[in-house]
C-alpha cells in the first residue's frame, strides 16, 4: 500500500488508484486525515453496489431506447461519487438529489423500480421522502440546494446536531448548477447559519453541451473559501475516498461546525440524458481516457490483488445484478396506466372549488363516451 | 393554384426558429443570442442550429446555467444598442428570473420617462403534449399577460415563426417569444426573404359562420381539427389565430363574433387566469350584443401537468372537448 500524504492543491484526494492501489490515507489542507478502514466485508459490499447499480442503470436506458421509458439521465461513470458518498450517510442523515441520483437512491433503500413510475409515464414517481431520508428528484437545477439549506436550518432548530448521532443533510448537485443564483445563495446562507449541511457537487465536466469552463474560472471547490467554508475535491471515481472525505463532511456538520462543499471529480460516461447526443460536443479519445479511470475496475483490481473476492464472488454478483435487473425490468412492463380522473388528485388535499367543478364535468364527459365505439 | 413545391419550400416549425434569427441577423449586426446549450449543440431542441457555424461566439453566446443572468444581461446589454434575442430552455423556467421579466425589463421605459428602451426577445420553448410532466409542459403566455410593458408574441406555422420574429427582433419593446414543443416538427411553406408578420395582428385561418374559435399557438391546430368535425355535421367554424396576446387583436376577433354571434377560445393554458379570460371580458364588454349564445373556454384542466401521458391528454385541450364546446353553444 502506498503511504499517502497531502494532495498539493488542487489534486484530488484519492485512496484507490485507478490500478487498483491502495493508498493509506491522505491528509487534507486543514489537517484532517482521510482513511478508508473497510473490513473484506466491506469493501465486497462497495464492489456490489456499484456493479448492481451501473447494471440497473443500463437496464433502464435499455428500456428507454425500447421505448417503455420516456426519458433516462444515466449514471454511468458517477457509480462511484454516488455509491461512496450514498453509503456515508447514515440512517438520520437527508439527502436531497437531482435526477441522476439513482445510485444515492438505491444505497438509501428504496426500491429502484419507484423512480421509474415517473419515466415511464404513469404516475408520479414517487417515495416518501422522511420514510427514505431522500427527498423527491429535483429537475429544476439547482433548487433542492435551496431547500436543503433550509431542512438543515430546520435540523438545527430541532436541537439535533452537536453530537456524535446528530442529523445532516446533503444536497446533490451537478457542475452547471454551481452557475445558478440558487446554489450560491445556499452557499451563503449555510455558512451564515453554520448549517449541517454537505454541497456535493458531481463535476461529472458537463452540463448538457456545456464543458467545466463555461461554468468556472476556477476549479468548484476553491468556491467554498469564498463563502467561509471548507472545499475539497475527491476523486469521485474512487468509492474509498468519496466514501472517507463524504463520511468526514457529514461529521463536521452533524456535530454542528458547519458546511463543506465536495467537489467529486468524476466524468459523465454516456449522454446527458436519452434525449441527447453526445457526439455533438465531445472527442472520442477524451471519453476513451475517462474509461481508464472507470470506477468498478479499480476496485475488482484491489480486491483480486489483495485476494479479498474470488472468481466465484464476481460472477455471483453478475449473476444478482442481472438477476434484479431483470425483476426491474419485468416490473416496469407491467406497470399499469392510471385511472384519467387521478389527474385532479393531490392538487389540494380537500379540493377546491375549480378543480372539483372540473373533476365532475370531466367524469360525466367520460360517461358520457360509455358504451360508444369512442 | 401554383406549381408543385419542391422540398425547398418547405421548412419546419423548428428550422424556422433558427431561420428567423438568422435573417435578422444578418441584417443587423447588432444582434446577439445568449443562453444554454444554443452554440455549437444548436440549442437542446435544435432550433438555433447552424447559428453558431454562420456568426461565431462574437454574436452567439453559449452561457453558464443562470436564467437569471441570462435575462438580466440580456436587458444591459440592450441598454448598450445591442439587440439580444435571449433563451430561456423551457418557458417553466422563466419563473426563475421572474424579477427581471416582471420588475425590471417591462418597466424601464416607463421609469425613465420614455428616455431607456430595452429592445429584447426571450425567447423560450413552450407547452405541453410530450410528456414531460408538470415542470417542463407548461403552457404560460398568460404569466406574461400578467405584466404590461411586455409583448407576447406564440406562433402557430412556420411562416409565423420566422415574420413573428423579424417583428420581434425589431421592435423596440421587450417581446417574450414562445414557440411550441409540440409544433417543432410541423412544416408549412418557407416564406420569402423579407417576410413580416406584425406583432398583433390576428390571422383569420378559417373562415365561417356559425361560431368563431379563437385559438393561440398549438391550439389553432386543435381549433383547426374540431372545425373539421364539425363541418361534417354542418357547423361552420371560423378560426382565428390570434398570434399574439399582446398587441391582442380585438378588432379581428369582435370583427369575426360579428359574424358568427357565437365565441370559443382555446387555450393551452389552465382555464383559471387563462389568456381566454380576458379576451372574453372584452369582448363581452364591447360585443355583449353581438352574442346570441354563452361564450365557453376551453382551457387545460386547473391541475399540474401530470408526467403519464395517458393523463396528460386528458389535461390538455383536445379536438373533441372543442367540438363538444362548440355544439353546446350552437344548440343553446
Ligand atoms: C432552471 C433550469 N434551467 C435549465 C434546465 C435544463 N437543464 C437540465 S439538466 C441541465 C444541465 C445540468 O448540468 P449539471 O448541473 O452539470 O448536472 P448534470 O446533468 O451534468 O448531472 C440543464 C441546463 C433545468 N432543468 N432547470
Amino acid at each position: 500500500m502506498a503511504k499517502g500524504g497531502s494532495p498539493p492543491d488542487g489534486e484530488l484526494v484519492q485512496l484507490l488508484t485507478p490500478e487498483g492501489e491502495r493508498i493509506e490515507s491522505v491528509t487534507g489542507s486543514d489537517g484532517t486525515v482521510y482513511r478508508a478502514d473497510f473490513t473484506d466485508e466491506e469493501y465486497r459490499g462497495l464492489y456490489r453496489d456499484l456493479v448492481i447499480v451501473r447494471k440497473l442503470d443500463a437496464e433502464a436506458t435499455a428500456l428507454q431506447r425500447q421505448g417503455e421509458l420516456g426519458i433516462w439521465a444515466s449514471l454511468l461513470g458517477q457509480e462511484a461519487a454516488q455509491v461512496g458518498s450514498g453509503r456515508a450517510l447514515r440512517p438520520q442523515d437527508m439527502a436531497f438529489p437531482t435526477y441522476r441520483e439513482h445510485g444515492v437512491l438505491y444505497c438509501r433503500g428504496i426500491d429502484p423500480i419507484m423512480p421509474l413510475g415517473l419515466f415511464r409515464g404513469v404516475d408520479q414517481g414517487g417515495w416518501d421522502p422522511n420514510e427514505f431520508k431522500f427527498n423527491m428528484y429535483t429537475i429544476v437545477i439547482g433548487a433542492q440546494t435551496l431547500h436543503a439549506t433550509g431542512y438543515a436550518m430546520g435540523v438545527t432548530m430541532d436541537g439535533k446536531t452537536g453530537t456524535d448521532d446528530g442529523e445532516a443533510v446533503i444536497a446533490y448537485f451537478g457542475d452547471g448548477a454551481t452557475s445558478q443564483g440558487d446554489v450560491n445563495e445556499a452557499f451563503i446562507w449555510a455558512g451564515v447559519f453554520n448549517s449541517p449541511l454537505v454541497f456535493f457537487c458531481q463535476n461529472n465536466q458537463y452540463a448538457i453541451s456545456e464543458p467545466l469552463e463555461r461554468q468556472t474560472r476556477i476549479p468548484l471547490y476553491r468556491r467554498a473559501g469564498g463563502f467561509g467554508f471548507p472545499g475539497i475535491r475527491v476523486d469521485g471515481n474512487d468509492v474509498l475516498a468519496t466514501y472517507a472525505v463524504t463520511r468526514a463532511a457529514l461529521d463536521h456538520a452533524r456535530l454542528g461546525q458547519g458546511p463543506t462543499l465536495i467537489e467529486a471529480y468524476t466524468y459523465r460516461m454516456g449522454a446527458h440524458t436519452t434525449n441527447d447526443d453526445p457526439t455533438r460536443y465531445r472527442i472520442a479519445s477524451e471519453v476513451e481516457a475517462w474509461q481508464a479511470k472507470d470506477p468498478i475496475k479499480r476496485v475488482r483490481a484491489f480486491l483480486e490483488r489483495e485476494q479479498i473476492a474470488d472468481a466465484a464472488f464476481f460472477a455471483e454478483v453478475d449473476e444478482q445484478a442481472k438477476r434484479e435487473s431483470l425483476h426491474l425490468r419485468e416490473r416496469v412492463l407491467e406497470m399499469p396506466d392510471p385511472a384519467p380522473v387521478t389527474m385532479f388528485d393531490n392538487v389540494y388535499p380537500n379540493g377546491s372549488p375549480l378543480v372539483d367543478k372540473e373533476r365532475e364535468r370531466f367524469v360525466e364527459y367520460q360517461a358520457s363516451f360509455e358504451g360508444s365505439a369512442h | 393554384m401554383a406549381g408543385v413545391k419542391t422540398d425547398q419550400d418547405v421548412i419546419t416549425y423548428r428550422a424556422a426558429v433558427a431561420e428567423g434569427i438568422a435573417r435578422e441577423m444578418r441584417r443587423d449586426p447588432s444582434v446577439v443570442c445568449l443562453g444554454e446549450d444554443i452554440g455549437g449543440a444548436g440549442g437542446v431542441f435544435k432550433t438555433t442550429a447552424g447559428l453558431f457555424e454562420e456568426f461565431g461566439p462574437g454574436r452567439i453566446w453559449d452561457t453558464p446555467i443562470s436564467e437569471q443572468a441570462i435575462v438580466g444581461a440580456a436587458m444591459g446589454a440592450a441598454m448598450t444598442g445591442v439587440r439580444p434575442v435571449a433563451e430561456i430552455m423551457f418557458s417553466d423556467f422563466l419563473a426563475c428570473c421572474w424579477d427581471y421579466l416582471a420588475n425590471e425589463i417591462p418597466k424601464v421605459r416607463y421609469m425613465t420617462g420614455g428616455q431607456v428602451t430595452v429592445p429584447l426577445v426571450i425567447r423560450t420553448a413552450n407547452g405541453g403534449g410530450l410528456g414531460f410532466g408538470a415542470q417542463h409542459s407548461q403552457a404560460v403566455e398568460n404569466w406574461a399577460l400578467t405584466i404590461p410593458g411586455l409583448k407576447i408574441a406564440a406562433p402557430a406555422t412556420p411562416a409565423d415563426v420566422i415574420g413573428l420574429m423579424a417583428s420581434a427582433i425589431r421592435s423596440d419593446d421587450p417581446v417574450v417569444f414562445f414557440e411550441h414543443k409540440g409544433l417543432f416538427a410541423s412544416k408549412g411553406p418557407l416564406p420569402p426573404d423579407d417576410h413580416v408578420v406584425e406583432l398583433g395582428k390576428a390571422a383569420v385561418v378559417r373562415e365561417g359562420t356559425d361560431v368563431t374559435l379563437v385559438a393561440l399557438a398549438s391550439t389553432v391546430h386543435t381549433a383547426l381539427a374540431a372545425a373539421d368535425t364539425l363541418a361534417d355535421d354542418g357547423v361552420s367554424a371560423e378560426v382565428v389565430d390570434l398570434r399574439c396576446l399582446i398587441p391582442m387583436d380585438l378588432t379581428t376577433v369582435l370583427a369575426s363574433v360579428g359574424k358568427t354571434s357565437r365565441l370559443v377560445t382555446v387555450e393551452e393554458n389552465p382555464h383559471q387566469a387563462g389568456w381566454g379570460a380576458t379576451l372574453v371580458s372584452v369582448v363581452v364588454d364591447e360585443g355583449f350584443e353581438l352574442l346570441d349564445a354563452p361564450v365557453r373556454r376551453v382551457a387545460s384542466a386547473n391541475v399540474p401537468l401530470p408526467f403519464a401521458d395517458a393523463l396528460e391528454d386528458e389535461v390538455i385541450p383536445t379536438a373533441d372537448k372543442v367540438v363538444a364546446a362548440v355544439r353546446s353553444v350552437v344548440n343553446y
